[in-house]
């Protein structure tokens, strides 16, 4: 069991996962997003390879109307 | 060639624009509706925010990027809400990779929630660290001449004064200003923030910015398309007037426009 901080809310995953199964298990796969973790941008082509570590804080972000 | 056709092109950071109108993409009811006013404006150069994906919520949510394709339009990722350079910097990082590697950004760092006023100690750290590493940044800030000079000298490819605050649509409060502003640059000169209405915009280009960018007037406006319409035509008639040149303001003249020789004498009694 490991636990992630997304966006601010701490999530719990049975299985050790990378950036790509855990956009899936967020129901954001296929989207275009970044993700920043531990304050450091993961490339989207790592998103595959990238493992998350227990205790990770996580930033998914996406393009919005702004000013 | 039409008289108007990319004979004086805006260019930033060695790319050149046809349209010196930049819009925002706030605001907006819906995406069909940010999509036509961007249409009317004719800007090419769009401004979009950098936030947290919602999860789990609202699954099949329609992406602002399908409506705004960046295959179209050049977006300028800006940083709008943060309120430090450290925060401002990695949601520019995050912009970059979301945005396959592209470079061209909005740097805006605020100082306070409730006027929204820039914060420039924070925007040239800022500034300072995404140039370093490799951003082109067009930079947001108070229309102080000296901070402007400053963010140039940093190596900013595009100065962007307030005109009055953002959102307040109150215009362009110190044209003096912004006229040292644009007299002592060597890169374009755009007014950010402030524009209520297309006189607004119209006085700003013939006060020799380089450009205009706006949300707040058109998003707002009761029919935001036809708002973006005006502007984009203020936004061309204030640029062509500025290189046309004004004439001098007198508080009188005595050369009438007609002719003072000629005149038909009283009909005789």
């Amino acid at each position: 069991m490991i636990s992630i901080t997304v966006n601010g809310e701490r999530r719990r995953f049975e299985q050790p996962l990378n950036c790509s199964q855990l956009l899936s298990q967020l129901e954001l796969a296929g989207k275009r997003v970044a993700i920043e973790r531990n304050g450091e941008i993961v490339p989207r082509s790592r998103f595959p390879e990238q493992m998350l570590d227990d205790g990770d804080k996580l930033e998914i972000v996406v393009a919005v109307g702004g000013g | 060639m039409k008289p108007h056709e990319n004979l004086d092109p805006l260019v930033i950071a060695g790319k050149s624009y046809s349209s010196r109108l930049l819009v925002g993409t706030g605001k907006y009811k819906d995406f069909a509706e940010t999509q036509a006013a961007v249409e009317a404006s004719g800007a090419q150069i769009i401004t979009v925010a950098i936030r947290r994906t919602n999860i789990g919520q609202n699954p099949g949510e329609p992406s602002l990027l399908e409506a705004i394709p960046p295959s179209k339009y050049t977006l300028l990722p800006n940083t709008a809400g943060c309120y430090t350079a450290d925060d401002a910097v990695r949601t520019l990082r995050l912009a970059r990779e979301l945005l396959d590697g592209h470079d061209l950004v909005k740097l805006e760092v605020l100082g306070d929630p409730r006027t929204l006023f820039p914060n420039v100690v924070e925007t040239i750290s800022a500034a300072k660290t995404l140039i370093k590493e490799g951003f082109k940044v067009m930079v947001y800030t108070s229309d102080d001449p000296i901070i402007a000079r400053q963010l140039e000298e940093i190596g900013c490819v595009a100065v962007m004064p307030l005109a009055s605050l953002i959102g307040s649509g109150m215009g362009i409060l110190n044209p003096w200003n912004l006229q040292i502003i644009i007299e002592n640059a060597k890169v374009p000169v755009l007014v950010d923030a402030g524009v209520g209405t297309a006189s607004d915009a119209a006085i700003a280009m013939e006060l020799g910015c380089d450009g205009v960018l706006m949300n707040t007037a058109i998003a707002t406006a009761k029919n935001p398309v036809l708002m973006a319409s005006a502007m984009k035509k203020a936004v061309e008639a204030g640029r062509a007037a500025f290189l046309a040149g004004r004439m001098p303001r007198k508080l009188y003249t005595a050369a009438p426009s007609s002719p003072t020789a000629g005149l038909i004498t009283p009909a005789s009694k």
